[in-house]
């Protein structure tokens, strides 16, 4: 289906799309936290399994990158797994 | 697992999205996970977003490694959510969850071909819908929160004169002080999540269908108050300033809770997660 090449600049919303009318809206501009983009790439989007990520699919994975981001965001939190960003003294 | 039985060129084919078809010069200039520019592969009515990775980085121990990084998974994400945002302007997409791998293009096409149906089937559900974000947090500073450790600072010295010795008298306003902010926070908890309640209700009534995600750690979301309430709606796109409107109005008209909005998004909250036939699918809370 031939589609419109509009060399719109990348945005972070759907607004350049016409879908929304207040474009301008500064909420649409603003910076998309992480963890509001990992509640979705971690908890949404189709689950496939793929050829290298047999075991990585699903739950797993929100696991190894909560735990990332818990490890990283409150260092002085032990972690049990040892992980090299926890250094407790 | 072993790289090179798997992958003897070396690369792997990363899948972003499944998508209806569009022209491929809507990715010119996008940059993927790896700092390469995706490409298309179709099949019939559908195509895959993909990107041509190195094995050596995106193998199963080699993501498991890396999505221990958080600046790995932070720029991972935001370079997934790119790519799929930037597509979904232009067509219809479905986006895979975070790092989903095949060998190859051609393991990716079969993918495509296999899974005709279920996808087509989900397209159709999300084609001119856009997801939008609400969260609802107590806000510990509202002007109407019960007495507080503010009001409780004077107790404390009242306390004193009247009980005169300095430990018992120290250790009972002590304990009132925290009894009294257990109880305002306790009711800060309840007010934002009965406020909630009816945020949910007018908001759901605008969309098509909802979800509701688990709360946000304040240690992760780095915002102040505690976070009671994290839902995402699914709106038509001809409705979706009407509900952010309203959204905004709700948040506008409450005190004692902060709401924000988020959005639009391609609508991630409400795709099937698995392609089975007993898969839990898109639930409707």
């Amino acid at each position: 289906m031939p589609m419109p090449t509009d060399p719109a600049p990348p945005r972070s919303t759907l607004a350049t799309a016409g879908l929304l009318d207040d474009v301008d809206d500064p909420l649409a501009h603003r910076e998309i936290a992480l963890v509001d983009l990992l509640d979705r790439l971690l908890a949404g989007g189709v689950v496939l399994t793929g050829d290298l990520t047999l075991a990585i699919a699903d739950v797993d994975l929100v696991h190894i990158s909560l735990r990332a981001l818990i490890t990283s965001i409150s260092p002085d939190r032990p972690s049990p797994w040892g992980n090299h960003r926890t250094e407790v003294p | 697992m072993s790289v090179d039985t798997t992958a003897p060129t070396g690369t792997v084919s990363y899948v972003y999205a499944v998508a209806r078809p569009v022209d491929a010069a809507v990715l010119a200039g996008v940059r993927g996970v790896d700092g390469g520019q995706p490409h298309l592969v179709a099949c019939q009515d559908l195509v895959a977003v993909v990107d041509t990775v190195p094995a050596a980085g995106f193998d199963e121990s080699a993501l498991r490694a890396r999505l221990e990084n958080l600046d790995w998974l932070a720029a991972v994400a935001r370079a997934h959510h790119g790519v799929v945002d930037t597509v979904a302007r232009h067509t219809a997409a479905l986006p895979l969850r975070l790092a989903t791998v095949y060998h190859d293009d051609d393991r990716v096409r079969r993918m495509l071909a296999d899974q005709r149906e279920a996808f087509s089937t989900a397209l159709d559900r999300l084609t001119g819908r856009t997801e939008w974000g609400v969260k609802v947090y107590t806000d510990p500073t509202a002007p109407g929160s019960p007495p507080s450790s503010g009001g409780n600072t004077g107790g404390g010295t009242s306390a004193d004169s009247g009980a005169g010795g300095g430990t018992g008298g120290a250790g009972k306003a002590y304990l009132r002080r925290r009894l009294a902010q257990r109880r305002s926070r306790e009711d800060s908890w309840q007010r934002a999540t009965e406020l909630s309640r009816r945020i949910d209700q007018v908001l759901g009534d605008l969309a098509e269908d909802r979800r509701h995600h688990r709360p946000q750690d304040a240690a992760l979301s780095g915002a102040p108050g505690e976070n009671v309430f994290n839902a995402a709606y699914l709106v038509p796109a001809d409705r979706s300033a009407e509900f952010a409107a309203r959204a905004r109005e709700l948040a506008c008209g409450l005190t004692g809770v902060r709401v924000e909005l988020t959005g639009p998004w391609v609508p991630y909250s409400f795709v099937p997660q698995a392609f089975t036939p007993n898969g839990s699918g898109t639930e409707v809370a």
